[in-house]
């Protein structure tokens, strides 16, 4: 049998001790050795995207990356966004605007739009489009899941002003406002 | 959960039907708490590959698999030979002469029809030694010459695909044949003609094909998770396959990554996987890789049509000539066999216009190439292209508009019995036609069109109109001579103590919504909060027996036996509560989640309340009645089915330099009846638009001499992405079907049905000018660059 190694890997903030063959993908990893079925396969050779996870924060596809690569580096997962049953904002604007139908793309375009928002919330719709063509889906037409990446990103953009302005209401109530 | 009716664009009959109700799917699908096939995992779990031939057509001479056992973590290898289980042969009720009928053997046992065919499964303890495993086989072969066309297929002398086919012909069909059919044609002042090609196409699920089989010694039976859109017709086949009795297989299908036809089809190699199972009394898991899936699972659409039709002075159709070829590939698919192209487009093809005298022959031709499977409508998106395109060239001839041309023809008095012996219900073929012209004009797009045109610019518009016939009970599937006859579905709807529903459905959702769509109809006729509604599916030990879905058949059929189930629990609710508020059933009435007096509405009992009686005190419950609160229902359609419709409208732009043709606007005006979910309904417009553009533009798997075919992965089989496919305008109508419980249509396959026309017809305006005309599919960039190059 081909040599194991002894890897530490930070999925999801947690710490998992593993000993794998080099030659095991970051997908299989987290799929079969740690049971995170929620990254999904589509093709195994980094067209369709579905296997989408955040690597410190940038979406990569997890079927092109090997396991051992991924060593020290923060993985996020799609099992990350909820909290509890709690949906997060952007899989709620997913399920408002019916953008997922088989659902076997979706844990690939919300890992993709996450790590996207993060560096570009002030994203146009035609840079939201040009992004989800990273992905396939053979399902929805795509255009459902342009409304949802982008009326999350304008809502995410509301709360950002309106906590900007509660911010600064707040400091020019405690006075500390001037010379700013 | 609530509903809201933002989107509803008719006054819902209850609180959900009509309604865009959120769907109850998505939050497990949301958080990567779907289970599909893949994420299932047993103890002791053993992983499968196959051992493909590399040879399209020829006989294997050797195969070795000594070297595969060799191979560390192989647990086992087995060919035919080793499994000793029987092929899938799928017939018609035709004579010979009419249809001959094929074996697919689960694995090939000597002679291998295409490049990807089975020759052994390789068992092994992950799946990594799997594939090791099949690198290591050692196959030889007597390569024979592979019939790559259909053309080839039709030559005389050709090589035999099946030795039992003699000349290569699966199906052979004349139909119809009006009386004094060529005399129309003689006579007739306008007469087009039209010749069509479209590309082989991979419907491309997203989740490839997959199950997991494993021996359970205290059911004695073999439960195979496998992704399908037809479970019990996976059990019969399996069963047979394997010499066990029907009850002793349970196929239960898990969430499922899309379908779109290429899995309503028995696969030989969860057949395979079963058997393996059997042998080793291991659970065994297959998941097809990309390649696989791309090159041997089930493809479709690979046509030829040479139509022709007569018009009059006036622009009315005379007549419709046509002469249909399908190439099906290697093997007939069960249970709809490789007629399944050619019959479909043959009883169909005069789809919404007024054509008085037809004729039609169908073929299906067998060649090396990985068989076919129906896919999302079906040779639908074909003969509606060649129709749209008659009607293009006819109106050019006449010097008529399209549009109007169009509008001559179509069928407006309903219900109207068609030269082609089908009765088409009540429909909005007209109205759909102008509204999306006038929504396109109002939209400015005839205006953009003449001012690009005035500065150079290739800009054109396009339509297509179409009906669907949805809901083909087993009167339609009988009427095309299957020898086993899809059509109706059961439904059991139970309430329990706590008086919560289970409803069972023998359709199967994968990526439709019934469990939200199924519970919405269930809810509303139970007057019941649809949180307290269950919809189970996918269980053949659960459901009781179903069709599966295809055909856009699950709202019309799943969903009447639905709601007939539930009529019969509320009739058994009222029933029990008149015999305990001491009344008749029929001075009793559901009301949001009780059966209270009609003359005393304070005076009644909750479902929860009843039914503990029914269940816990049995000896309350009225003499007449039996404890329990459980009942079945079965729903089918005899006649001619019920017909959806709709008219597309596409705007595009040719690309100088590039060839690349872009859709600027895309406008569907769809009818399909009462919509249960507004919302559902508008994501099988998109997507099945989606898939439509991917036929007219991108999409096709071409083999070259040898039979080896050209796409083995994303990068050489082009998806479109969201840079290629438009957003989409969707307007309704609503014409209520009267055939179905709730006057819903199916709706699933229209969109794939009418994209390929309007796109086509779209390019073609654009090239008017040009004076060359496209009439294959899918429009590459290099056809569209030529034709501009030419005019310049
Ligand atoms: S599975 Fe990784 S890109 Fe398709
Ligand atoms: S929802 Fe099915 S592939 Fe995207």
């Amino acid at each position: 049998m081909t040599d194991r190694q002894l890897i530490t890997l930070r999925v999801n903030g947690e710490p998992y001790e593993l000993v794998i063959e080099p030659r095991r993908t970051l997908a299989d990893t987290l799929r079969q050795d740690l049971g995170l079925t929620g990254t999904h396969l589509g093709c195994e050779h980094g067209i369709c995207g579905a296997c989408t996870v955040l690597v410190d924060g940038a979406p990569a596809r997890a079927c092109l990356m090997f396991a051992v690569q991924a060593e020290d580096r923060d993985i996020r997962t799609v099992e990350s966004l909820a909290d509890g049953d709690e949906l997060s904002d952007l899989q709620r604007a997913f399920s408002a605007h019916h953008a997922l139908q088989c659902g076997f793309c979706t844990p690939g375009f919300l890992m993709l739009a996450e790590g996207f928002l993060a560096e570009r919330p002030e994203a146009t719709r035609e840079e939201i489009r040009e992004l989800v063509s990273s992905n396939l889906c053979r399902c929805t037409g795509y255009q459902p899941i342009v409304d949802a990446v982008e009326d999350c990103a304008r809502r995410r953009q509301a709360s950002r002003r309106e906590h900007d302005r509660a911010a600064c209401g707040e400091a020019e109530r405690s006075g500390h406002a001037a010379g700013a | 959960m609530s509903a809201h009716t933002t989107e509803s664009r008719h006054a819902p009959a209850g609180r959900y039907v009509g309604a865009s109700v959120p769907r109850r799917e998505d939050p497990r699908l949301l958080t990567g708490r779907g289970r599909f096939v893949d994420d299932i995992r047993i103890p002791g779990l053993l992983h499968a590959q196959f051992v493909r031939s590399r040879v399209a057509s020829g006989v294997v001479t050797s195969i070795d698999l000594s070297a595969v056992l060799d191979v560390p973590g192989v647990v086992a290898a087995y060919t035919a030979a080793d499994l000793d289980v029987i092929g899938i042969t799928a017939v018609l009720d035709r004579p010979r002469t009419q249809f001959v009928p094929t074996e697919m053997p689960i694995l090939a046992r000597d002679r291998v029809r295409f490049a990807g065919e089975p020759l052994a499964i390789v068992i092994a303890e992950d799946p990594y030694a799997a594939e090791d495993g099949v690198e290591a086989a050692a196959v030889t072969y007597q390569v024979h010459t592979p019939v790559t066309s259909a053309e080839q297929a039709l030559e005389p002398g050709a090589p035999l695909v099946h030795d039992e086919a003699a000349d290569n012909v699966l199906l052979d069909v004349s139909m119809f044949a009006t009386e004094g059919i060529d005399e129309v044609f003689a006579e007739a002042p306008c007469v087009v003609r039209v010749r069509t090609r479209t590309g082989r196409q991979n419907a491309v699920p997203l989740e490839t094909r997959g199950a997991v089989a494993d021996w359970d010694d205290r059911d004695a039976q073999l439960v195979v998770r496998t992704c399908t859109q037809v479970p019990h017709q996976v059990r019969t086949v399996m069963a047979r396959s394997l010499r066990l009795d029907e009850r002793a297989v349970r196929v239960i299908t898990p969430d499922m990554g899309g379908g779109f036809g290429q899995k309503c089809v028995v696969g030989r190699e969860e057949i395979a996987v079963a058997a393996a199972a059997l042998r080793l009394r291991r659970p065994v898991k297959w998941i097809e890789d990309r390649k696989d899936a791309l090159t041997a699972s089930f493809l479709a659409r690979e046509q030829r049509y040479d139509a022709r039709a007569a018009f009059d002075r006036d622009g009315r159709i005379l007549a419709l000539d046509a002469d249909i070829v399908c190439d099906m590939g290697a093997y007939s698919c069960y249970p709809f066999t490789a007629a399944v192209e050619p019959l479909m487009a043959s009883a169909e093809m005069p789809g919404v216009y007024r054509v008085p005298a037809y004729r039609v022959r169908g073929r299906a031709v067998t060649t090396n190439k990985a068989p076919s499977a129906p896919y999302r409508g079906v040779s639908r998106p074909q003969y509606v292209m060649v129709m749209e395109r008659l009607f293009e060239r006819a109106a050019r001839e006449l010097k008529v508009d399209a549009v109007e041309l169009r509008r001559r023809n179509l069928i407006t008095e309903f219900p109207y019995s068609g030269v082609n012996n089908i009765t088409y219900d009540a429909g909005s073929y007209l109205d759909s036609l102008n509204l999306c012209e006038q929504v396109l004009k109002d939209e400015g797009w005839y205006d953009l069109k003449a001012a690009a045109a005035a500065g150079g610019r290739h800009v054109g518009i396009g339509y297509s109109c179409f009906n669907e016939r949805t809901g083909y009970g087993s009167g339609a599937f009988a009427q095309r001579k299957m020898s086993v006859v899809p059509g109706f579905d059961m439904t059991e709807a139970r309430m329990d103590t706590t008086g919560s529903v289970t409803i069972t459905t023998g359709t199967l959702s994968h990526g439709q919504s019934h469990e939200t769509t199924l519970a919405q109809i269930a809810a509303d006729e139970l007057k019941l909060d649809i949180s307290k509604i269950k919809i189970v599916q996918g269980d053949t030990d659960r459901v009781i027996y179903g069709w599966g879905t295809f055909a856009s058949r699950s709202v019309v059929v799943g969903g009447s036996a639905v709601r007939l189930a539930a009529v019969k629990l509320a009739e058994k609710l009222r029933m029990l509560a008149a015999g305990l508020l001491d009344t008749t059933p029929d001075d009793v009435e559901l009301d949001d989640g009780r059966v209270r007096r009609r003359d005393d509405p304070g005076r009644g009992l909750g479902y929860a309340e009843l039914a503990d009686i029914a269940y816990l005190k049995a000896h309350l419950v009225p003499k007449d009645l039996e404890p329990g609160l459980s009942v079945t229902a079965t729903f089918d359609v005899f006649t001619d089915g019920t017909f959806g419709n709709a008219t597309h409208g596409a705007v595009v732009e040719l690309h100088k330099g590039t060839g690349r043709v872009e859709i600027l606007r895309y406008v569907c005006v769809e009818d399909c009846g009462v919509a249960i979910n507004p919302m559902v309904v508008e994501g099988q417009c998109r997507g099945g638009i989606a898939q439509g553009i991917a036929g007219a533009l991108f999409e096709q798997v071409t083999y070259d001499e040898q039979g080896e075919p050209s796409a083995t992965g994303f990068l050489d089989y082009k998806v479109p992405t969201a840079s290629e496919i438009p957003d989409v305008a969707i307007h309704h109508l609503e014409t209520p079907s009267a055939l179905t419980e709730s006057g819903a249509k199916g709706v699933g396959e229209g969109g794939t049905i009418g994209a390929p026309a309007a796109v086509l017809n779209a390019v073609n305006d654009a090239l008017a000018p040009t004076g060359v005309e496209l009439n294959d599919t899918p429009i590459t960039p290099e056809t569209v660059q030529r034709a501009l190059e030419q005019a310049s």
